[in-house]
């Protein structure tokens, strides 16, 4: 895609300093999604043309610092190093220059090739803040190009600079940064000897390896380390003198003394003349006027509590129209099929694997595509901050972080959601283990697929208050799945919580084009990355439910039935009551229904027999399933989910059926395996399968414990 | 005086970060560093998080955050 003599730039700078908004605009629909190796960041890049010339774009993670400390930051530096992008443009938010060039000091330390976008010039103005770029350039020995992302001002000027400077290459790395004596000795201690043992000497400026050394930098430190211990023990010596030292004179670690001087240096900059404040009006005031109503005690959470239920209606109502469309069209197919091939296995397996599999797949697209534009809408408009910060007070009990609130949400916080748009939501999270604890925990709420089950088992043994218990049920949900969620942040996800020292973005009017970019990148993900490994497994259950197929003899055995009803006076109800008898058969005879029978001396013990057991197996497909597989297990045919009558009064009536049993059924199926989609999803969203093993082995276990302990006790108790 | 103990509307300026590490670290890339004038907007409903304005922008940090942060409140504030 990329000429080997095509220029090659990269984004870097603030969250929120306009960074998207000018890759958007610089590179418009030519953009493409992906990840960096390894991890779940995300990473964009698309193609622009300047003078006839094309230019490859990187966006990197939004950062406000280069440590080593979160995935974000190094996957940036990483990418700076590794890939050595002909020039980084560094997007800086004019109406926060403090903070913003902190980050650009980090950039003048590594000595990449850099010019600085001065974004947002207008709104600085506005604020009364004047900057003289030419001293803002002297001063950081960059170029320095005035631009307004929104609207493009200045985009032409910004490329035409990148270009010069891509000719002329990196400015000679000038010592600007002064650290205070302590360290500035402690550096010219290190560099010499970096140098001259060559450490790290291709990739990084001697002068930034020894400053990340003083950091005590995890990842910089390793590698030194790797390339030779010897040296790498004397540098890290020098480094912990230096650290005590501070500490006794001071009180002060390295790193800080570091942060403080960097921000040190920014300071000088803006006072040498550079920046004029005329008037400094509060550019926050409609913001904050906003903030007084939605963040307020009593309408904030009553507000959250309406936007969220519309966010979650929108998701899963007005998508409905699309996803009853898709369902009818993926029908269309199935009986076109159902017509068009000779009877057989490839017939079968077109219809119950392939149809199936890929209506499966895109039949959670509308739901996906409307969920992200939800989130894209709160996002960008900068609500979803604030939902983080109401909500955290109660999440970060439970080890969580206050933006976990919206996966469960979607999850089916509200009874009918869907664990497949609710982990891929998660992403939204930046914190590495309250992530991976939400993740693991979004499948324990009743999505709507769980539905039609606990409404099945609710009308056949409680029938006097199925509202009751559906709302118990939803309470229970959350319940377990926060404490399992502190379980995990107590034991495997144990440490420390990221802290919540973030920046609440003013309010902003999203731009239409920017939802849409957003919207479809990541539905198209879905597609491409999760769609292919569902479809496998799809066919692969729908093996698993149909071999092997009954031998010769038994379908002969069912023939001839089918034979000697032909005299009978009731002939169509006897024949459809063979063929429910053969599916029940078959069932039991393909590996699904060998498991079930072969796992019942197990699940006995929590009161499931064999037939409840291929229901369970056939529930990984999807939880609906349960119950179409448990019509078919008692010789029912296939149930339709939504028209239970029949196995109602089958299972209420069934001597191995009670209400103990039913309720740890219940339990089990709230709370055991996610489906196979799901689990993909979570493979996706965590980076790994191990996760996506774990969460299918912990939760079926874990749901096994509590519907045994629910069994026991029960039978113990007589209540069955 | 502690950054936790501010009300609501109080202005100060911030006298030390007596943190390091990760914490200690955000904190100051943050913004929050010595000499820092910030001013409290607003708290959680449940009272955390806390929500301050600094340099022309509005930043949330949970109370035990605060913890860290000693502010000297300005003079007629």
């Amino acid at each position: 895609m990329t000429a080997k003599d095509s220029l090659h730039i990269a984004l870097a700078g603030n969250p929120n300093a306009g960074k998207t908004t000018l890759f958007n605009n610089l590179t418009g629909a030519h953009q493409h999604v992906g990840n960096y190796p390894g991890v779940t960041v995300e990473k964009k890049e698309g193609i622009c043309t300047h003078e006839g010339n094309e230019i490859r774009v990187v966006d990197l993670p939004g950062t406000y610092s280069l440590t080593a400390y979160s995935v974000e930051e190094l996957v940036a530096r990483d990418y700076l190093v590794n890939e050595q992008p002909d020039v980084v443009v560094n997007i800086v938010d004019a109406s926060n220059l403090e903070r913003n060039l902190y980050l650009s000091c980090q950039f003048l330390e590594l000595g990449v090739p850099l010019v600085i976008a001065l974004n947002m010039i207008d709104v600085a103005e506005k604020r009364g803040i004047r900057i003289d770029t030419e001293k803002l350039s002297e001063f950081t020995g960059v170029p320095v190009v005035p631009v307004i992302a929104r609207s493009g001002k200045g985009v032409n000027e910004l490329l035409k600079t990148v270009q010069k400077v891509s000719q002329t290459g990196a400015a000679p790395p000038r010592t600007l940064i002064r650290y205070g004596a302590d360290i500035d000795e402690a550096l010219k201690d290190l560099i010499p000897v970096l140098e001259e043992h060559k450490l790290l000497g291709s990739a990084y400026p001697a002068s930034w390896t020894a400053l990340k050394i003083l950091e005590n930098d995890e990842q910089i430190v390793a590698k030194v380390m790797l390339e030779n211990m010897k040296v790498g023990q004397e540098l890290v010596d020098r480094s912990e003198t230096l650290a005590r030292h501070l500490q006794d004179t001071i009180d002060a670690y390295p790193e800080t003394v570091i942060a403080d001087h960097r921000y040190g240096f920014v300071r000088s900059i803006l006072r040498q003349g550079e920046v004029t404040r005329i008037t400094d009006q509060d550019r926050l005031y409609a913001s904050d006027q906003i903030d007084k109503v939605v963040t307020n005690r009593v309408v904030g959470p009553l507000l959250m509590a309406a936007i969220l239920f519309g966010l979650y209606s929108f998701t899963f109502n007005w998508s409905g129209f699309l996803v009853d469309w898709m369902g009818m069209c993926f029908a269309f197919l199935g009986s076109l099929a159902e017509s068009a091939l000779p009877d057989g296995p490839i017939k079968s397996m077109i219809i119950s694997g392939v149809i199936d599999g890929v209506g499966g797949v895109l039949g959670f697209v509308p739901i996906i595509m409307f969920m992200f534009f939800g989130i894209a809408l709160l996002e960008d408009s900068g609500y979803l901050a604030r939902v983080a910060f109401m909500m955290d007070r109660i999440f970060h009990f439970f080890g969580l972080h206050g933006s976990s609130v919206m996966p469960f949400i979607i999850s089916g916080g509200i009874a009918g959601g869907c664990a497949v748009p609710g982990v891929m939501a998660v992403r939204t999270l930046r914190s590495p283990k309250e992530r991976m604890a939400t993740l693991l925990t979004v499948p324990f709420m009743n999505c709507g697929a769980k539905l039609p089950v606990l409404t099945l088992i609710i009308a056949a043994f409680f029938p006097a208050h199925q509202a009751r218990y559906m709302f118990l049920a939803t309470l229970v949900a959350w319940l377990v799945a926060l404490l399992v969620a502190k379980l995990l942040r107590m034991t495997l996800l144990r440490g420390e919580s990221t802290p919540f020292v973030m920046e609440l973005p003013p309010y902003r009017v999203p731009t239409l084009k920017g939802l849409f970019i957003h919207t479809w990148e990541r539905t198209w993900q879905y597609i491409k990355k999760a769609g292919t490994v569902i479809l496998g497994i799809s066919i692969l259950l729908w093996a698993m439910m149909t071999y092997p197929g009954l031998p010769s003899d038994k379908v002969a055995d069912f023939e001839a039935m089918r034979q000697q009803v032909v005299t009978s006076a009731d002939k169509a109800e006897e024949l459809l009551r063979i063929d429910q008898l053969e599916a029940e058969a078959g069932l039991r005879h393909s590996i699904a229904g060998r498991i079930g029978m072969s796992l019942e001396p197990i699940s006995h013990f929590a009161g499931f027999d064999w037939r409840t057991n291929i229901a369970l197996v056939g529930g990984f497909a999807a939880k609906e399933v349960i119950v179409s597989t448990l019509g078919t297990a008692y010789s029912l045919g296939e149930v339709d989910p939504e028209e239970t009558t029949s196995l109602t009064d089958r299972l209420a009536s069934d001597k191995h059926w009670n209400p103990v049993a039913a309720l740890a059924f219940l339990f089990f199926i709230m709370f055991y395996s996610p489906c196979f989609v799901t689990v993909v999803a979570i493979a996706k969203e965590a980076g790994s399968w191990k996760w996506a093993f774990f969460s299918m082995g912990f939760n079926t276990v874990f749901a096994f414990s509590m519907a045994v302990g629910i069994f026991q006790l029960g039978t113990v108790l007589g209540l069955g | 005086m502690n950054l936790r103990t501010l009300q609501s509307g109080q202005t100060g300026i911030i006298s030390a970060v007596k943190i390091g590490g990760p914490l200690g670290l955000r904190i100051r890339e943050m913004g929050l560093v010595p000499g820092t004038k910030i001013r409290i907007t607003g708290r959680a409903p449940l009272y955390d998080p806390v929500k301050l304005r600094i340099n022309g922008q509005t930043l949330t940090l949970r109370n035990n955050e605060a913890n860290f942060i000693e502010v000297r409140i300005e003079e007629g504030a």
